[in-house]
């Protein structure tokens, strides 16, 4: 289940950084978006894997840690107004700059402009 | 239990009630309570600060446990001599923010205040911390506070840099999460005295992860603190946001710098056994490094908001060059020189803001325009701080930069250092004086535009500047207190004196 687990994390993260890293708004937000579901999924993960336990101590051996289960609540949280607000400033921009750029200029693309001339 | 003993944690309350209580329709419509209130909360920000400083030199270290929770298991709230100076420093810089915003910045957009006072309760929840996890949640608070305020009043340039900010810290708070993860999922708690302990006790196959939970985390803490590969963000985000707003994010690298401090010149410190001070080997080429870049920009510099952003970066690196000295008189050093920095490059901030407004379309760039209708004024601070941020006698700069070159005691270090250090100061010298010549000397006539500053915002800057030779004639007290955080910072704190400390 450990790996399942850790390879479904790092390549949600893979994707989210690759979506990251092109140059638009958009595929930024999305990017971040994978990220912060890897993010949360890694931080549930933190205390350990257990099946069938219960996550409160009722006097069993066996149970599940809680804390971690308390951070992703409060990430997700974070995460989600974080989210929203990227979203806002990212149609903002699009408005007020004319493109969805994160540099504000769409760089300047030698193969297109070949094309069209 | 009575007030005086829930004195810690109201820092964080007092702004946040303020700002939830300015969102309210009686104060939401009315521009001039809003500015009342908050002024008047700030002002009460301060008393309860210097109240909790002597509380702290008196009594020592006061731990506040939220809802009496003992620490591995409930948030504490520590308030040591450095947190509580850290906390002093916001809320006059809290102050002198709001003063300066009343003449008439508040007014290009909405909930200006309500944001600023969300903003502080982030910065002095940080300082006060005494957990990892609640410190991200106080970054997340301060964060998406600065986010709103620094596109304040709006505009292209502003929209364009602030893209650039939020994204840059959206992707930094992700590695945070996951660094507290992998941190978490070693040592078992988030408690930063308890983690301190723990760290003494790992196995050694957990070793490798732990470190790189800890490095990950110095990433994170150095993106906020404008540290070198990561400090791109900070010369155009603060350059092209509106004076009060970049005046007060003159402490935000600074929270980043205290983190590092605290986890990886403590937690992270000599204490650790296996894992003793192993972000030294990177901070160390990293801090001279950022000096080097820093100057060398601050000559490039075109306007006068950038040049200040550019000597925020080199009083981070100056900063990091003392965590990684790591001594307690490096420390003492680097905390006396850290409220120096931030005062003096904050009502620098304050201050082009005025020369922008009075040069009209020149704004803060260094070509020949009319000369302002106040330059008298506004060159002689501007002469004043110059000084402070060159680091020549008599203001506080001097002290704080002997202070550090005295620190420095290996000669192996001290061949970088000083040289650096005093050649960063004669780069400034010159940018600054570059830049004092063409604003206030190189004019064409007579200016006819009657916008002068509001006598608050004169007031404001005074706060800021008085404060300077303030650290000079008092400068034993100000050392003295420096060295008591610099030695209870080097102590660090374990579990069970925390847990004696809170009972």
């Amino acid at each position: 289940m450990e790996l399942v687990y850790a390879v479904c994390v790092g390549f949600m993260s893979a994707c989210g950084i690759f979506l990251m890293l092109r140059g638009h708004t958009f595929t930024l937000v999305i990017g971040l978006t994978l990220l912060s579901y890897a993010v949360n999924l890694f931080l549930f993960a933190s205390g350990g894997l257990t099946i069938g336990a219960p996550s409160v101590l009722n006097g069993s051996e066996n149970y599940a840690d809680p804390l971690p289960q308390a951070l992703v609540l409060t990430a997700i949280v974070i995460g989600f107004a974080m989210t929203a607000f990227a979203v806002i400033l990212a149609m903002r921009g699009r408005s007020d700059l004319g493109n969805d750029h994160v540099d504000g200029t769409e760089p300047f693309d030698r193969l297109a402009a070949e094309e069209k001339s | 239990m009575n007030l005086i003993d829930h004195l810690v944690i109201f820092p964080v309350l007092i702004p946040f009630f303020v700002a939830v209580a300015l969102l309210f329709p009686s104060f939401s419509y009315s521009l001039a309570r809003q500015r009342i209130l908050t002024i008047a909360a700030n002002i009460l920000m301060v008393v309860i600060a210097l109240v909790l400083l002597l509380k702290v030199k008196d009594q020592g270290i006061q731990v506040y446990a939220l809802g009496d929770w003992s620490a591995p298991f409930g948030i504490v709230l520590v308030a040591d001599a450095f947190s509580v100076l850290m906390v002093c420093l916001s809320a006059i810089l809290g102050l002198a923010v709001i003063m300066y915003a009343s003449a008439g910045d508040d007014k290009s957009g909405a909930f200006f205040h309500p944001l600023i006072m969300f903003q502080l309760m982030g910065i002095n929840g940080a300082f006060l911390t005494g957990d990892a996890f609640n410190l991200f949640v106080f970054f997340e608070v301060l964060l998406i506070a600065s986010y709103a305020l620094m596109m304040h009043g709006g505009g292209k340039q502003r929209i364009q840099a602030n893209i650039h900010y939020v994204f840059l810290n959206l992707i930094g708070s992700s590695l945070f999460l996951f660094a507290l993860g992998t941190l978490y999922g070693t040592l078992g708690t988030l408690n930063f005295a308890d983690m301190a302990d723990r760290i003494q006790l790992l196995s050694s196959n957990e070793l490798l992860i732990t470190k790189s939970g800890a490095l990950l985390l110095l990433a994170v803490f150095g993106l906020k603190a404008a540290m070198l590969p990561v400090h791109f963000w900070l010369p155009k985000a603060y350059a092209s946001t509106s004076a009060p707003v970049a005046a007060l994010f003159a402490i935000m690298t600074k929270v980043g710098i205290y983190s590092i401090w605290r986890v990886h010149g403590v937690m992270f410190g000599d204490q650790a056994g296996e894992l003793a001070n192993i972000a030294l080997p990177w901070l160390w080429p990293i801090a001279l490094l950022t000096i080097a870049i820093g100057a060398i920009s601050v000559l490039a510099s075109q306007s006068l908001r950038v040049l200040c952003s550019n000597l925020v970066i080199v009083s981070v690196g100056t900063l990091l060059v003392t965590i990684s000295v790591n001594t307690v008189q490096a420390s003492t050093a680097g905390i006396y020189y850290l409220l120096h920095s931030t005062i003096a490059c904050a009502a620098m901030f304050l201050l082009a803001g005025l020369i922008q407004l009075q040069r009209g379309k020149a704004e803060d760039r260094f070509v020949t325009a009319r000369s302002m209708p106040q330059a008298g004024i506004l060159g002689f601070t501007f002469a004043l701080l110059a000084i402070g941020l060159i680091g020549m006698p008599p203001l506080s700069g001097f002290v704080g930069k002997a202070l550090i070159l005295q620190s420095v005691t290996k000669a192996s270090q001290a061949i970088w250092i000083w040289p650096l250090i005093l050649g960063s100061g004669l780069i400034a010298l010159i940018a600054l004086s570059r830049a004092g010549t063409s604003l206030f000397w190189r004019t064409t006539g007579e200016n006819t535009s009657a916008l002068k500053g509001h006598p608050i915002q004169y007031l404001a800057i005074g706060l800021l500047v008085g404060i300077l030779p303030l650290m000079v004639i008092f400068g034993g007290l100000v050392s003295d207190y420096a060295q008591l955080a610099a030695e209870q910072l080097n102590a660090g704190l374990s579990l069970q004196q925390l847990n004696e400390v809170a009972k």
